[in-house]
């Protein structure tokens, strides 16, 4: 049992840590907190739901083409309320009110569009073989899963620290003013920014709904709550603060239901999270007052 | 001239012919002892509307046969639908309206339990029969003697389907797994655990998982570590539905024996080809051959164009229990009469209908003093196989 429920956790794990990058990403860089995150989430599922249904697409293109909604929405976002906001210089709570509004409209739009109940992806687009290795069970979906997750977060990683717009993007993370004044386009950069991050969240939205099987217009909502433990507790814009605690959930998550109960599945997991914090008020990885990305 | 007045008398001797159709009319309606109105307040909008619907066309069907057949013998039955919009504060609303204002002499609805709670209470106090077609909760029947139901309850269906799915799987021993957070997948685990207990299966585990859970694969992997030989499951298609195939994923082939949350064609399309072994009861199958059972579906489904489900054969089976009350009794036309008349003459009814043979029990009150009536009837349990529920006997 417990080999079965460190797979299991390290899926769960991949996820989380995959939805809170895009969430730590918008913190670091652009400094807002952004409750929309949980809508793009389920609008990726979605835009991969109907792809998958109405043109019978293979996985690839229909995860493609969520990908493809979701950076648009990223843009759109940055375009409506992030960047207007940046204009007017507005005060901190501003842009996290207007993607409160974003998610509300998002959600409400899935919900007017496909309903409220629960849908699935069509059987036959899904691999259904299952590997069992010495008692193991995991199937093939799952282990692509978890590649995919690990995949992109090593390719948002590299590409942090070794292009040239990634280290651009880690300056305006430091100062936006600095890097303005080396010639930066700031501007760009953020919308840049705000469109990877959707990426990543909606791709984030199609892998859970594909690993539970279940895709709904709320599923974006748990997964919100859970995002923002896990960015918080990793240190509020740190990339590796992210990786590190969407595994620390998930593990936490899966060991509470197997060693002290199902019903205490989200006291532990976020009563452990509150005592890391009273340890470390700033997070794994935080340092106090400084943004980094 | 002679013309003429040869015109108006033949326009008097027409205007006197209209006068005394007329006349007529109004007379013949009198005779007739005007009609049985009867009130229907179910949810028709809102979210529970997808169980109020069905329940009004059972009844408007049924209502429709009888009248077609002549009526309970020389009147006709006329049905007073008011949406309750599945409130609780809507649903006493109508409920004062179709008791006081339009003075009807029995009640159908309302669509849910919680609405029952309150609006029950309403229709016990004016003397008038309430007939729930829907309600499932405990205590419902209990507000007092003028509340009847024929929605049979978790707590009568899910002993039956344990038993019946033990004896042929063979199982001996259990895991539960539940939703912990919602009244009703809750009310089916207490129910499961009574009725575990009585039959002394042992149960390996316990798991509980939240409303808007996704990943269940913790919980069936402890499940598994305890060798039960089924699973026992109290939960909404939502949730239910990935729940089998999270199992199945992780290799988990045991039977699941589900409570009413289960009961639904909507399994096969969540489920779809992880769905088999699933165990329900029900008071009602589509599936089911008996001849009263597959008129009803040919007729719904000639007037609705739908298949019906088990919300609209239980409306239409109450319809034709209430007729046979009305057969056995006279009407005075003298409204308070009527109305402790029909209450005296529905209990000893029995009928089968879509649903099955059907009789009324008589169950406690709050205060232990004999109050309403709940339903007597066999579930029945069926199991699915290839994306398909089976009944078995």
């Amino acid at each position: 049992m417990l080999a079965q429920q460190f797979v299991n956790a390290i899926s769960l794990g991949g996820v989380y840590a995959l939805f809170a990058l895009g969430f730590t990403l918008v913190f670091g860089v652009l400094n807002v907190v952004n409750l929309a995150h949980g809508a793009v989430f389920t609008l990726g599922a979605y835009a991969a739901l109907q792809t998958a249904l109405y043109f019978h697409a293979p996985l690839p293109a229909a995860i493609l083409v969520a990908a493809v909604c979701s950076a648009g929405a990223g843009w759109i976002l940055d375009k409506l309320v992030f960047a207007p906001l940046r204009a007017r210089q507005a005060p901190h709570l501003a842009p996290m009110v207007a993607t409160l509004g974003v998610a509300i409209v998002l959600t409400s739009v899935v919900e007017g569009f496909f309903g409220a109940e629960n849908l699935r992806f069509p059987t036959g687009i899904l691999p259904t073989d299952t590997l069992s290795l010495a008692g193991l069970h995991f199937t093939w979906l799952e282990l692509q899963i978890v590649s995919l997750a690990f995949l992109l977060m090593a390719v948002l990683l590299w590409g942090l620290k070794k292009t040239r717009a990634g280290r651009a993007l880690r300056g305006v993370a430091e100062s936006p003013k600095a890097a303005a004044l080396l010639g930066v386009n700031v501007e760009a950069l953020l919308r840049v920014t705000s469109i990877i991050a959707s990426l990543l969240g909606g791709v984030a939205g199609v892998l859970i709904a594909l690993y539970t099987n279940a895709v709904f217009p709320h599923m974006g909502q748990p997964m919100l709550h859970k995002g923002i433990a896990v960015v918080i507790l990793g240190g509020m814009g740190d990339i590796r603060g992210a990786l590190l605690g969407g595994f620390f959930l998930g593990f936490a998550e899966v060991f509470s239901v197997a060693y002290i109960g199902s019903t205490m599945r989200d006291a532990v997991a976020f009563g452990l999270l509150f005592i890391v914090l009273l340890l470390r008020p700033e997070g794994l990885f935080g340092q106090a007052a400084q943004r980094r990305a | 001239m002679l013309c003429s007045i040869k015109l108006i008398s033949a326009m008097k001797i027409r205007l006197a012919i209209i006068a005394l159709a007329l006349i007529a009319q109004v007379v013949s309606a009198a005779v007739m002892a005007a009609e049985i109105k009867i009130g229907v307040a179910e949810a028709l909008t809102g979210n529970a509307s997808q169980y109020g619907r069905p329940i009004r066309q059972g009844i408007e069907l049924a209502a429709g046969e009888i009248n077609a057949a002549g009526g309970v013998p020389g009147t006709k039955l006329t049905l007073l639908f008011e949406d309750e919009q599945g409130r609780k504060e809507e649903a006493i609303n109508v409920f004062k309206k179709l008791i006081f204002q339009d003075r009807v002499l029995m009640l159908f609805g309302p669509t849910l339990s919680n609405s029952a709670q309150a609006s029950d209470p309403v229709a016990q106090a004016a003397k008038v029969v309430v007939f729930g077609t829907s309600n499932t909760a405990d205590g419902i029947t209990s507000i007092g003697d003028y509340v009847f139901r024929n929605s049979v309850t978790e707590a009568d269906i899910l002993p039956v389907t344990l038993k019946v799915a033990a004896q042929k799987t063979g199982f001996k021993k259990v895991a539960v797994l539940y939703g912990n957070d919602d009244i009703f997948t809750k009310s089916g685990y207490d129910n499961f655990a009574r009725a575990l207990q009585a039959l002394k299966i042992p149960v390996t585990t316990t798991e509980t998982f939240a409303k808007g859970d996704v990943d269940f694969k913790p919980q069936l992997t402890k499940i598994k570590a305890s060798h039960p030989d089924a699973i026992v499951l109290s939960a909404l298609i939502a949730e239910g539905a990935p729940i089998m195939v999270q199992a199945r994923q992780l290799g988990i082939n045991l039977p699941f024996i589900g409570g009413n949350g289960m009961n639904s064609p909507r399994v096969f399309e969540l489920a779809k080809d992880s769905s088999d072994h699933l165990w329900v009861g029900s008071p009602w199958s589509v599936e089911n051959p008996a001849a009263e059972n597959q008129r009803f579906i040919a007729a719904y489904q000639k007037a609705y164009g739908t298949l019906p489900d088990q919300f609209a054969a239980q409306a239409y089976d109450a319809m034709y229990i209430v007729n046979q009350a009305l057969r056995k009794m006279k009407l005075t036309g003298k409204l308070a009469a009527d109305r402790k008349a029909l209450r005296d003459a529905l209990p000893s009814v029995q009928w089968t209908g879509a649903t099955g043979p059907f009789k009324f029990r008589q169950v406690a009150g709050r205060d232990g003093k004999p109050a309403g009536y709940d339903a007597v009837q066999t579930a029945i349990v069926m199991m699915t196989k290839n994306n398909k529920y089976v009944i078995q006997k």
